[in-house]
């Protein structure tokens, strides 16, 4: 079964067509890259696929369930993280772990398991009890994402979860979504760097509400004669009409 | 144009700034390369005169950033990383306010932003809070200008926008610098390092180093090598494990491995990943890049956690 399939998935405000018939299949255990320029519809397509907003056309299953008709369901089977809302700063970390994993209807056995699990995972024993505003932004960022996916879900999304991160903490954080791909969790990322498009099994590029290419960033790069996804992206994009987010 | 010496700045235990020294000459775009939480923005505001350093000096345009603040303010533009504009005011209200605080027209200076303003033109009835990203950083650009100022200090200004804005915001400011404008500007973005002038290199409170984009890779200590093969993801883990490794990051389509100059032979690698399963590995020497100095300089800096 594909962790995420859409088919012609459709969003318009008035008259503006935000996502235009998009089509596209995610396998489970896949890293999956999800990119386009600001304003190209990526934000309006991950609300629909998060179960956060209705298809106005076509239709989308994430883990097995119609976004649209099973919303709740989507919900509960995903987990999402972006870099502006993660993790609540006047809570330690023991005290976020164990309101996302309520929230996620962990129970109380369970989330005392994972809290134990994810801490030595991270190598943070030591930070239990300290307020996350006092943890360097690298290790927040480390905490937000094991956090996101403390209910083991099928799919996690990730909405540029790495923005403004130096550079050695940003490469730390790509392992760990490896890790959660090797145990069979879905991974559909947006993000603007674009070397990290190429640690993509996959990715599509959304021009105008519409997905203009989608393939392995190997082919997509092969298909323009580009050196680089970041100069691969330029073609595709150059020619995109509506500008800004 | 702009001088700094040993600028420190504490916020309760937090130490923003751990002695900043650096000198921008006229006409000259100059960056701040660094992660959040290096120090970037509250060295902007101490030298946009919004806050006092705890120590060290700094001037802009021969005034002193403490004594002569007044004068200072009416002399640079500031672009704060956050949207800074009237939401609730049009795009030309917004032009004309800003305009109007700095007790000119907007005509006077025209001639600076036009390219800048001619793009929202045929926006400027709708209100700024309405804009676009793309639309609001250019507005955002064109108010810190109104005035003509001699030195313009931008914090972030591509921080969230897509690779192609990201490209025409560059050209902007190099049409400004060709126009006499000082400019220093902050960016996360190592791959903007190639397109200013000098760069400083920034992380934890301090400069890791300040050169041309050109001088800091020739400074690069080590021999940098790129590393595929088909499984990439357990191929780090292998190259780590390996005795000449100084260290290993993935990047983009390939693995960059840094090595002392001569410890690494290509056929003596290939044949041991090849002994650990990997196959179609492929080993080429590789010119650094602004941030694999920048990964090299903040290792041995013991900045990154």
């Amino acid at each position: 079964m594909n962790a995420i399939e859409a088919r012609d998935l459709t969003k318009a405000f008035g008259a503006f067509v935000a996502v235009d018939h998009i089509s596209f299949a995610v396998a489970q255990g896949e890293i999956f890259g999800f990119l386009g320029a600001n304003g190209a519809g990526k934000t309006t397509a991950m609300r629909m696929l998060c179960g956060l907003s209705k298809p106005s056309a076509g239709s989308a299953t994430v883990a097995g369930f119609d976004v649209g008709r099973k919303s709740e369901k989507v919900k509960a089977s995903i987990g999402y993280m972006s870099q502006k809302f993660s993790l609540y700063e006047d809570l330690t970390v023991a005290e976020n772990i164990r309101l996302y994993a309520g929230i996620y209807g962990l129970g109380e056995r369970r989330i005392a398991e994972k809290t134990d699990e994810l801490l030595s995972r991270l190598d943070f024993e030591g930070e239990r009890g300290t307020f996350v505003r006092d943890l360097p932004l690298g290790w927040r960022q480390k905490l937000a994402f094991s956090v996101s996916i403390v209910h083991e879900p099928k799919v996690v999304f990730l909405d540029e979860p790495t923005g403004g991160v130096d550079p050695a903490t940003r490469r730390r954080f790509w392992e760990l979504i490896y890790q959660a791909a090797d145990r069979g969790i879905t991974a559909f990322v947006t993000t603007h760097y674009m070397d990290e498009a190429e640690y993509c099994a996959r990715v599509s590029i959304m021009v105008d509400g519409r997905i203009a290419a989608l393939d392995a960033p190997s082919a997509i790069k092969r298909s323009l004669g580009a050196a680089s996804m970041d100069e691969a992206f330029h073609a595709i994009v150059r020619d995109a009409s509506r500008g800004g987010d | 144009m702009i001088s700094a010496k040993e600028l420190r700045k504490s916020y309760g235990k937090a130490e923003a700034l751990r002695g900043v020294g650096f000198e921008v000459g006229h006409g000259e775009l100059f960056g701040i390369i660094g992660p959040d939480g290096a120090g970037k923005t509250t060295l902007f505001r101490v030298l946009a005169t919004l806050i006092l350093a705890d120590s060290g000096t700094a001037s802009v345009d021969g005034l002193d950033v403490v004594a002569d603040y007044e004068e200072i303010r009416k002399r640079i533009g500031y672009m704060p990383g956050r949207f800074s504009l009237y939401q609730d005011l049009t795009v030309q209200e917004n032009l004309e306010f800003f305009a109007t605080v700095f007790d000119v027209d907007v005509d006077t200076n025209y001639g600076l932003i036009s390219d800048i303003y001619e793009r929202l033109a045929p926006f400027k009835n709708r209100r700024a809070g309405a804009l676009s990203g793309g639309m609001k950083q250019k507005l955002a650009l064109s108010c810190a200008l109104i005035h003509k100022p001699t030195v313009l200090f931008l914090d972030e200004p591509t921080t969230g926008v897509d690779p192609v804005s990201r490209k025409e915001f560059w050209e902007m400011l190099k049409r400004l610098k060709a126009a006499g404008v000082t400019i220093l500007v902050s960016t996360p973005y190592m791959d903007e390092a190639a397109l200013c002038d000098r760069v400083a290199l920034m992380q934890g409170g301090r400069f890791l180093d300040i050169d041309t984009p050109a001088g800091i890779v020739a400074n690069y200590r080590h021999e940098l090598w790129a590393i595929r093969a088909r499984r990439m993801s357990s191929l780090l883990g292998d190259l780590r494990a390996q005795p000449e490794t100084l260290s290993c990051f993935a990047f983009g389509d390939a693995h960059h491995l840094a090595a002392k100059p001569g410890a690494l032979s290509p056929e003596s690698l290939v044949r041991r990943l090849e002994s650990l399963g990997h196959e179609d590995v492929s080993v080429e020497r590789l010119q650094p890049g602004i941030e694999d100095c920048f990964l090299d300089l903040s290792a041995t800096d013991g900045g990154t956690r």
